[in-house]
């Protein structure tokens, strides 16, 4: 089948988990190799996604492992864990 | 059997011997089956609040609490997914006794729903991780995750963010497989479309080091 480029864009995310069906998957990449506009919202989009990955994008409070670590101190000490 | 899936069963037999020793008395161990998932869980508070000191006070609270039930965890499910459940459901009954909305509707103008068209750009250069050093950078991407619509922002921090299957990720949100995908489809495409051009904008490919690149007045 051929595809245009909106078709490209509603399966982006599931070319990038790799869950498309494998002709689907044929027909995209077919479409990708020929159109440069694709090629840059596919790249780009991937892209995003590592970034956001990154443990730098939200950094965790400072101390917040030893606040939590002295918080559970207190209940393991005075508390076993519930039976419910 | 993957690398992956070996480590995955790893790390579950190491939980299994963990909770089995915290229940038989050795509650110190407790510290040890949380730590990896510090962050995680404090990321799952904060998808939902927007708000660092609320997130690290959810995130305290949920772990009290799955260690206070955690004779209930039965091992159907991955420890981490039950844990994210259980900080999704602590966050949530925080913001109705604040009477905050705990998701905002996608009705009327439904994200879901209708066409949508990502951000062209031929000359999109590829972004590395380097540039999250500035800070003006991760201010973009934070600004861009706070902005999506809640449905989606939850999904795409358990999924892009947390690393978590697209199986687990519904199982802790309690939907559908399938909603996950289409909400996670939207989530990435919103992102794209608001990220690629500030991040073209803000990181600029590096001048050609000629001989005058390398001279430092210039």
């Amino acid at each position: 089948m051929v595809l245009n480029c909106r078709h490209v864009w509603d399966r982006i995310s599931d070319y990038m988990d790799g869950t498309l069906d494998p002709a689907v998957r044929a027909d995209v990449e077919r479409h990708l190799a020929g159109c440069e506009i694709c090629s840059a919202v596919l790249d780009s989009t991937r892209n995003v996604i590592v970034l956001i990955a990154d443990d730098r994008v939200f950094e965790l409070p400072v101390d917040y492992s030893k606040r939590l670590h002295a918080r559970l101190d207190a209940v393991l000490s005075s508390e076993a864990p519930g039976q419910h | 059997m993957t690398a992956q899936q070996i480590t995955a069963e790893l790390r579950q037999e190491r939980e299994t011997a963990l909770i089995a020793a915290i229940l038989n008395g050795e509650r110190e161990k407790f510290h040890d089956l949380i730590r990896p998932y510090e962050r995680q869980v404090f990321l799952t508070a904060l998808a939902l609040v927007k708000n660092e000191t609320e997130a690290e006070d959810i995130a305290q609270e949920a772990i009290l609490r799955a260690y206070r039930k955690l004779a209930s965890f039965r091992g159907a499910a991955k420890f981490s997914t039950w844990l994210t459940a259980i900080t999704l459901n602590e966050a949530r009954t925080r913001l109705r006794e604040e009477k905050r909305a705990a998701f905002d509707s996608l009705d009327g103008n439904d994200p879901e729903k209708g066409d949508f068209t990502p951000a062209v750009l031929i000359d999109w250069r590829e972004v590395p991780l380097e540039a999250l050093e500035r800070q003006e950078v991760r201010a973009l991407m934070q600004q861009a995750i706070a902005e999506l619509p809640d449905a989606f922002r939850q999904v795409v921090v358990l999924r892009d963010m947390e690393e978590m299957s697209v199986n687990d990720t519904a199982e802790a949100l309690g939907i559908s497989v399938a909603l996950v995908k289409v909400r996670l489809h939207r989530a990435r495409l919103l992102l794209q479309k608001k990220l690629a051009p500030q991040l073209r904008r803000a990181v600029k490919p590096k001048r050609k080091a000629g001989i005058l690149g390398r001279l430092p007045w210039f």
